[in-house]
């Protein structure tokens, strides 16, 4: 599965759990206006630790954080980016 | 107005010597107040008097109605129990019956000994001679097993850690916080006697709405818990507010958190204050860096703290006074100190925060105990054993994780979908019984729980 899919699946997952109405999940989605609360995110990235093995936020310093659906996933991307950079061998 | 020369003046009192008071406001998402106006009226229908050193307690559905009542009460109530928003409705009567209630303050027509209606209308009233006294502040925390700690404070410990204040007349503070909690009602103090206004919370608005109401007030000075700020950064709207103070209190404010802010807003001084309803505010840390310098514990002042046994001792004169009915729990020690439970560690110069003795989980500024969501995890007919611990996240500080023995092996060739299905059903158990910020973000099933030499679950605790 990729990044992406992981990152949908899960928070249709959480979605899944409440009863209310929520707006589609597109890229310039404002992700404090998708119908997830401060808590709901924390419990995305939570899971979303569990399933990819890293937290990109966990470091966050200086940089902004994701807005948007689509910065958050790209959060994500750069992130797995990073560690295949890292992991590849040394010549 | 007549008051014993012991007494603090009341804020009403305080607010009278202030010649600005006119243009001053309390501002909800859909009211404001002047404090001109307040002072010259009654937002209680002119039945003040016969609150007088009465118990009465303050439940109101609207945040502005509480203030404006609050401001009133103060110096007229011989005590006054603050009702936080989410205050279960059956604790109610228990509240009621320990705080000795025989008055109750409401915009929601509660019933009860002698029931007053407040409301955001205020009606001229002529200057009533009320016979001032230093009123009992009740504030509710969360404990153990559900029922509520109420803290008696008063107005002198509430406010002994707002000074250097009253120079400042053009502030604005705004808040994230409810005010009928202890790190909301500091805001709203400060901005009262501080010569400020201030932008009340609502709990129906979007934090976008929130940023753009609190940028065309103006607001200068904002505050809430490091949850807050990390949600106020992920919002297109944190470019409408320009603090020049930012202030962080209720849970542990990490570094990642400061630069971010301090990236987002260079012009706003940061500080990140210990603060709680028993220990009252402790102190600050301005230098934007986590934890505190460790000079702070040897340093002579108003605050007086030590490390004893890894925990954050503090002796003010800001502490709480004492429970309302704590004959078996003493608030502080043969020497006045009040144990914080907070643990912290000395690295080089500076100590820095780990976590809660009693394994208290943090959760966005709420308190979560462990026992409690063990206990509703342990209904499920399958589930022999749980423990529920902090996991740390970079959202919210922390969140509730549990692990879960299982009663029986799951059937291998359907393990996978049975362990689904189960976890599942635990968390329909929770969330028909506990808050969100309780109902665990993630649930393991595991073997075996460590036990410790007392036979109890090993918890780890910081």
């Amino acid at each position: 599965m990729s990044v992406r899919a992981d990152v949908i699946s899960q928070i249709l997952q959480i979605r899944g759990n409440t009863k209310k109405e929520f707006p589609p999940l597109t890229d310039d989605l404002v992700l404090v206006d998708s119908g997830l609360d401060s808590l709901a995110i924390a419990i995305l990235v939570t899971r979303l630790e569990d399933t990819l093995g890293f937290d990109p936020f966990a470091e966050f310093d200086d940089a902004s954080p994701p807005v948007t659906l689509g910065d958050f996933i790209q959060c994500y991307e750069n992130a797995v980016k990073l560690s295949a950079v890292d992991s590849r061998p040394t010549v | 107005m007549k008051m014993p020369s012991n007494c603090l003046p009341s804020i009403r009192d305080q607010l009278c010597k202030a010649s600005d008071s006119s243009g001053r406001f309390l501002w909800s998402a859909a009211a404001s107040v002047s404090l001109g106006d307040l002072l010259r009226g009654t937002s209680l229908g002119g039945r003040l008097p016969g609150l007088l050193g009465r118990s009465v307690l303050l439940a109101t559905q609207d945040q502005l109605a509480a203030a404006l009542a609050l401001v009133e009460l103060d110096g007229v109530a011989a005590r006054l129990i603050i009702c936080p928003p989410d205050l279960p409705a059956e604790h109610l009567h228990s509240v009621m019956a320990r705080g000795g209630v025989d008055a109750v303050v409401s915009d929601q027509g509660l019933g009860g000994p002698l029931c007053v209606t407040c409301s955001l209308a205020i009606t001229p009233v002529k200057s009533e001679q009320v016979e001032r006294r230093l009123t009992e502040w009740v504030l509710l925390t969360s404990g153990t097993t559900g029922g509520a700690k109420m803290l008696i404070h008063d107005l002198r410990s509430l406010t002994a850690a707002i000074d250097g204040l009253n120079l400042e007349t053009d502030v604005v503070w705004g808040t994230f916080y409810d005010i009928r909690r202890f790190g909301g009602l500091q805001i709203l103090l400060r901005a009262l006697l501080g010569r400020g206004s201030l932008v009340l919370s609502s709990a129906a608005e979007s934090v976008g709405d929130h940023l753009l109401r609190l940028g065309a007030l103006g607001a200068t000075h904002i505050s809430g818990t490091p949850s807050h700020w990390r949600r106020v950064l992920m919002s297109p709207q944190a470019r409408a507010i320009a603090p020049r103070y930012i202030r962080l209190s209720g849970e542990i404010a990490d570094q990642a958190i400061l630069n971010s802010l301090h990236s987002f807003y260079p012009q706003a001084a940061i500080a990140h204050a210990f603060a709680s309803t028993e220990a009252g505010v402790g102190f600050e840390v301005n230098d934007g860096l986590e934890g505190f310098p460790a000079s702070v514990v040897s340093a002579r002042g108003k605050v007086a703290i030590k490390i004893e046994n890894d925990s954050l001792r503090i002796r003010s004169a800001r502490t709480a006074l004492r429970y309302v009915d704590g004959g078996d729990q003493a608030l502080a020690d043969k020497e006045g100190f009040v144990d914080t439970g907070d643990i912290v560690e000395l690295r080089g110069d500076r100590y820095y925060f780990l976590g809660r003795r009693n394994g208290v989980i943090n959760v966005g500024g709420l308190k979560v105990y462990p026992e409690e969501v063990e206990g509703v995890i342990n209904r499920h007919p399958e589930v022999q054993m749980s423990i529920v611990r902090s996991r740390r996240n970079s959202i919210t500080g922390s969140l509730v994780s549990a692990d879960v023995v299982l009663k029986g092996e799951p059937d291998l060739s359907s393990a996978n979908n049975q362990i689904a299905d189960l976890k599942r059903e635990i968390l329909q158990i929770c969330r028909e019984s506990l808050a969100a910020h309780k109902i665990p973000a993630t649930i393991r099933c595991v073997s075996v729980l460590e036990l410790a030499a007392a036979g109890k679950l090993a918890r780890h605790r910081a």
